[in-house]
């Protein structure tokens, strides 16, 4: 296969119903997506649209009712407890609108957690961690517990731990939906930084516009389909049209 | 049905996710000490099961004691005090009655262990959540759980049975005050006192089994889930 399309993900048709109470509500109405490894990718849709759902079937965190999902050319419906384990704790790291911090480790301690997973030793695990703090610009407060620290630098936590197992894809469920815009363009920068740096696909699920100016393509969900795929030239252009209509929904 | 050449790279890649014996305790130890109120609580009602459980149980090991050094002397002593004399005449045995509020503590007091536990995982479900993300195994999860329950178990249950052995002690000393204490054997006391403590380990383990076992069974993707 050639290298400059090689695609890390590959969603297939992907369909996803629930059962709200005895009705069943299809969510995902069939869903193609196919995301280049080192992409930055945002996945962007009103509340209710199946942003979420979709964001979670890519991580593994939830099932499709049908259709496949493949990372690196693996099926990831087809994997059992312990595969999809190993899936999350190397190939996949996960960074939430709420840090999702362990509240009693401290911040070096939930980054080295999932490289102990892993099976690395405690040594090494501590000097990558203090790497890592070090990278997203903490490397001071390694030793404060997450309640001693502030939303974005939780976030930033939240980013080095992500990057502990050097994952292929790094999903960001709306990571600065619970911060500051100023905070929040730090963390959009530091996410950039590392995409570029690192080479890390990342897939956001975001509301936030300063998001879209740093993906290279945007992928807007409506109603369970998806709307349409931008790239980041054609996103330029229409970037001022994407405002007015933000300013313009009924909120 | 998987052959052996399908098991063969399952059993590599579960091998790869891992938390080593001393994390494990590390973070067991960790959780305990930080949620110490809360552990306290879940430990109390062992303790107190496991006091009564030691007192009925030493109590009838002095008495025993007591029937073996001074015989008949003692005897109506320990009558009098609601022990029964088996059919051989060898032995001195508990009364029916405080078999029963001995079986009955102890399910009052697993109970409410279950009940603290589930309350504790209810709590820390988020927690579990981020755990499962970064890759944690059903099993390393409920390693974690059990761990915590056995310590609560070893320090509830022995606070419980020392407690339990010293009202014990007290209480003969006072209810039978004209026998003489001084060429007693202690080692049935003693071996009394283990078996009380080792059933509050056991009892702290059962009680947690249920509340761990959903928590290991937990999907990660409730983490997400809370915004819903």
């Amino acid at each position: 296969m050639d290298t400059n399309t090689h695609h890390i993900i590959r969603v297939v048709g992907v369909t996803k119903t629930f059962a709200l109470g005895k009705l069943p509500v299809q969510v995902l109405k069939g869903v193609d997506l196919n995301v280049a490894t080192g992409e930055y990718l945002s996945i962007m849709g009103p509340s209710g649209s199946g942003k979420s759902t979709l964001f979670n079937i890519i991580g593994g965190l939830d099932k499709p009712t049908s259709g496949r999902v493949f990372i690196d050319e693996v099926d990831i419906s087809q994997l059992d407890a312990y595969e999809l384990a190993w899936l999350r704790n190397r190939k996949i790291g996960y960074i939430f609108q709420t840090f999702n911090l362990i509240p009693v480790m401290t911040a070096l301690e939930n980054v080295t957690l999932p490289m102990i997973f892993a099976g690395m030793h405690s040594d090494h695990a501590v000097d990558k961690g203090r790497q890592l703090l070090d990278l997203v610009g903490l490397g001071e407060r390694f030793q404060h517990k997450p309640s001693e620290l502030s939303g974005g630098q939780q976030q930033r936590v939240a980013i080095a731990r992500a990057l502990a197992n050097d994952p292929a894809i790094i999903l960001a469920d709306e990571p600065t939906g619970n911060l500051d815009s100023s905070t929040g363009g730090e963390i959009i920068g530091l996410l950039q930084q590392m995409s570029e740096e690192r080479a890390v696909t990342i897939i956001s699920a975001t509301h936030d516009f300063k998001m879209l100016s740093v993906s290279d393509r945007v992928v807007w969900i409506l109603d369970g389909r998806i709307d349409k795929i931008e790239n980041r030239d054609e996103l330029n252009i229409s970037l001022g049209t994407i405002q007015e209509r933000h300013a313009s929904a009924p909120r | 049905m998987t052959g052996p050449s399908d098991s063969q790279p399952r059993q590599k890649i579960a091998r790869q996710i891992v938390l080593p014996w001393k994390k494990s305790l590390a973070m067991a130890i960790t959780s305990l000490r930080i949620r110490f109120f809360r552990s306290l609580i879940t430990t109390f009602s062992l303790v107190l099961a496991i006091a009564f459980l030691c007192f009925t149980l030493s109590n009838a090991a002095i008495a025993r004691e007591l029937f073996r050094m001074h015989g008949d002397v003692a005897l109506p002593l320990l009558t009098q005090a609601g022990y029964t004399i088996d059919p051989t005449g060898q032995n001195i045995l508990t009364g029916p009655k405080e078999l029963w509020l001995m079986f009955l503590s102890l399910l009052v007091c697993t109970v409410g262990i279950v009940n603290a536990q589930l309350m504790s995982v209810t709590e820390r479900f988020r927690e579990i959540g981020i755990m499962k993300c970064l890759g944690a195994l059903d099993r390393i999860i409920l390693r974690l759980f059990l761990l915590e329950a056995l310590f609560l178990g070893i320090l509830g249950a022995g606070f419980g049975a020392v407690l339990g052995m010293i009202a014990a002690w007290c209480s003969s000393v006072f209810h039978f005050d004209t026998l003489s204490y001084t060429h007693m054997n202690l080692l049935p006391l003693l071996n009394q006192a283990a078996r009380a403590w080792a059933m509050g380990v056991g009892l702290s383990i059962l009680g947690v089994l249920y509340p761990a076992i959903l928590a290991a069974k937990m999907q990660p993707v409730i983490v997400m889930k809370e915004e819903y």
